[in-house]
């Protein structure tokens, strides 16, 4: 009885027990620290949207998530940062240059490789065109990057962004991310399937590189710090009578009362975002799109033979997951608030969405929703808990002990290990997910 | 004329000889990636983390041995491990087979999952490394340092610049070579190796023979692990062990593999050169070169680098991306094992 009810109600049932969990850590540990994991929560559903979308709609194998989200987290720098005109007077004409050159390389690749098709020489002009644009690029480039690079170091050293509201970064990242996702699917898709993987592999790994050596654009490993918010800050709330009156109404001191409206001005924003995205993916998934996806998914010959174009079509889904994962990237950099190079790791940022997919149950929006969900709120509450175990079994050691100094140590690498396990066994025993795709006959 | 020799000299330092070690160990990898790929039809990603287990066994049986006092100085001690390393490196890889891809290959899973599997795999092992050594640098180098230092070059010579031969780079370079033969003897003249060709080339007609598949699947985990041991100890000889690292070596190993063209062993060993020298033709600095080749003495701004070193990791992307818009087979296409 209660096993059908629950077959037949799965996403409210799982999605109300997440809840519950959440409100329980807001009552047992504070509300603070449950919204901020909310919020992370709401972020993580987002790029597990993106992910499900090329994984679970068309099959496409995505290594890259990782190097199109520090592209959100880019974007959310170059919109929102006021620019620095000492530098843009300094070397910006360089840079511009250099933009222009590489451009013009560009198109000349473009225009000479359909109309040499059948010269021997093809090969050899585009590589000289290339090579000569490379030189005349270093030759703009470097004095521009070095001129800004030396202006006031510690503090800016780059060129700064546009000033924009940082909320405008966001369809701007999802637009950074789905300009190299077409880049990149048109070279690997059509080509046999693991190439895809190899290729995001390497370009996410590159676009790690760019952003922490190319300190003009993103000051490297230096960090940005301070990026504009799109809500109110706890100081300012603070100081306001309105919100000392509504903290009053609420029973708790104003500090804590600015930290809890502030964050929920957060997830109000991506509730909104994220409400959108769902049902546009919902209405996508029962469209004739959407039944077409799902028919070159389960068999790509026979969908070719009916007349689809199967690379065309999956270079789209590639290039509109990627874009929404570069928009959760610059929604993680503006909760953040800094940018941070370092911080991306493939582990955290490629893996962790993945294994929220699968659990989730890949093909179902909700099921990736719900993974976001489930895997961020275990991740960030295995550390204590790993942390707490290992110093349980270790309490009857001698404190001094190497081994249990080793023990202590290797703990914080578990994380790895538990990762790869999750997945090898959600693989064996459950690759369905928690939610699974819904039959369709 | 000096001057040129000069140059050479620079270069063949700074470039042939680094580049024909590097090319080596990322041959040895590729190979292993290879032959995952030819007869298990899957792109191994545990392979770094495969390497940087191997080379971890065997720095501990290292470690152990020269706490006994057990030497073969000059050479050094690890190369005595190599064997105890592979050993313990093949069991847990057979292990790992029959605990996680036995279960997919039996169900005849795709190639993608055999992928996403192979990352979880990727994580268990990496955990695992660094649970037991630690994430930290392992320096386990021992025995003679140098076969011909760049002072004893030019004291030969007289030369102004120095062409260095260390220990590791020479040893690098001749396993390299015996291992290959050994390989490329045992798939052509063996019966094994051969039923594990027929079986690469086609599964079918292979089964149909009597060729038994778990045992080709067997016998190429056993190759498999020990390349990657050999491939990760003599990285870590060469440079240093640091886990991570080889995290990172899958990329070029990867593209080592395309290049060549992927399930074709003679491509692996020439795509793991290409890759290796175009990284660091890229990433040299050419101003000493250009200075002894120049008439004048002209002052040259700048250290002459095509690309900043912190890009290598681009070259072996760039070199893939090239590959795959113009001849996605490979160099060596149309052949398997």
């Amino acid at each position: 009885m209660l096993g059908t009810l629950f077959q037949e109600h799965r996403t409210p049932i799982l999605l109300s027990i997440m809840g519950l969990m959440l409100t329980a850590v807001g009552v047992l540990q504070s509300w603070g620290v449950s919204l901020t994991i909310l919020n992370m929560c709401l972020i993580s559903a987002i790029m597990a949207l993106g992910v499900n979308m090329q994984w679970g709609y068309a099959g496409l194998f995505n290594v890259g998530v990782m190097g199109f989200a520090a592209l959100g987290g880019l974007a959310a720098v170059l919109v929102s940062m006021p620019p620095v005109s000492e530098a843009w007077q300094a070397g910006g004409l360089g840079i511009l240059s250099g933009l222009l050159i590489t451009f013009a390389t560009v198109m000349c690749c473009l225009f000479i490789w359909p109309h040499l098709k059948h010269s021997k020489w093809r090969y050899w002009v585009i590589f000289a065109v290339i090579v000569a644009g490379y030189a005349l690029l270093r030759i703009f480039f470097d004095p521009g990057v070095n001129a800004i690079e030396s202006i006031n170091p510690s503090v800016t050293g780059y060129l700064g962004g546009l000033g924009l509201p940082i909320v405008v970064s966001w369809p701007v990242g999802a637009l950074f991310a789905a300009g190299v996702a077409f880049v990149i699917g048109k070279i690997a898709l059509g080509l046999r399937s693991d190439y895809l993987a190899i290729a995001t592999l390497g370009i996410s790994e590159i676009i790690i590189f760019f952003i922490k050596n190319e300190e003009w654009l993103t000051r490297g490993v230096k960090n940005v710090n301070g990026l504009p918010r799109p809500v109110p800050f706890e100081v300012d709330l603070q100081q306001a009578v309105w919100f000392q009156d509504l903290a009053m109404q609420w029973g708790l001191n104003v500090a804590d009362a600015s930290s809890i409206f502030v964050k929920l001005c957060y997830a109000g924003l991506f509730l909104f975002v994220i409400a959108i995205l769902l049902w546009l993916s919902e209405t996508a998934l029962k469209s004739p799109w959407g039944r077409m996806m799902r028919a070159i998914r389960d068999n790509e010959v026979a969908a070719a033979a009916m007349g689809k174009d199967v690379t065309w079509q999956h270079l789209r889904v590639f290039i509109l997951g990627s874009a929404v994962i570069g928009m959760a990237g610059a929604m993680l950099t503006t909760l953040d608030g800094q940018f941070t190079p370092v911080g991306y790791q493939p582990l955290r940022f490629t893996f962790l969405i993945w294994v929220m997919v699968i659990i989730g149950g890949s093909g179902n929006n909700w099921g990736a929703v719900l993974g976001g969900f489930f895997i961020w709120f275990f991740w960030i509450q295995a550390e204590p808990m790993g942390l707490w175990l290992i110093h349980t079994l270790t309490a009857g050691m001698d404190p001094s002990s190497a081994v249990k100094a080793h023990l202590l140590e290797g703990a914080a690498h578990m994380r790895l290990m538990t990762v790869g396990l999750i997945l090898l066994i959600a693989l064996r025993y459950a690759p369905e997910g928690l939610i699974p795709e819904k039959k369709r006959i | 004329m000096l001057d040129l020799i000069n140059a050479v000299t620079l270069l063949g330092n700074f470039l042939i000889v680094p580049g024909l070690t590097y090319g080596s160990q990322l041959a040895l990898g590729a190979l292993g990636v290879t032959l995952v790929y030819g007869v298990l039809r899957f792109s191994n990603f545990a392979h770094g983390e495969t390497m940087a287990f191997g080379a971890m066994l065997t720095i501990l049986v290292t470690w152990a041995f020269q706490a006994f006092g057990i030497s073969i100085s000059p050479l050094p001690t690890a190369l005595l491990a190599l064997p105890f390393g592979i050993l313990g490196t093949i069991g847990f890889t057979l292990m790992i087979d029959k605990t996680v891809y036995a279960y997919h290959r039996q169900r005849k899973a795709s190639p993608v999952i055999f992928l996403i599997v192979s990352i979880g795999v990727m994580f268990v092992m990496g955990g695992l490394i660094r649970f037991v050594i630690g994430p930290n640098d392992q320096i386990f180098f021992d025995g003679t340092r140098f076969i011909i230092s760049a002072r004893e070059f030019k004291q030969m010579t007289g030369l102004q610049e120095g062409l260095a031969i260390r220990m590791t780079q020479a040893v690098t370079i001749v396993t390299a070579i015996v291992i290959v033969i050994a390989l490329f003897w045992f798939l052509n003249h063996t019966r094994t190796g051969k039923s594990m060709r027929a079986y690469s080339d086609n599964e079918n007609l292979a089964l149909l023979s009597g060729i038994n598949p778990n045992r080709v699947v067997m016998i190429t985990w056993i190759l498999v692990a020990a390349l990657a041991t050999i491939a990760g100890t003599l990285y870590g000889l060469d440079k240093s062990f640091k886990p991570f690292v080889y995290m990172q070596l899958l990329l070029p190993i990867f593209a080592s593999a395309i290049v060549g063209g992927v399930g074709n062993p003679i491509g692996a060993i020439a795509g793991g050169y290409v890759i290796a020298f175009s990284e660091l033709i890229l990433t040299f600095a050419y101003k000493k070169v250009i200075q002894y080749l120049s008439p004048a003495d002209i002052e040259i701004d700048g250290l002459m680098q095509i690309l900043g070193t912190d890009y290598k990791i681009a070259v072996s992307f760039i070199i893939l991306v090239i590959v795959l818009i113009i001849r996605p087979t490979g160099i060596f296409q149309g052949k398997t094992l």
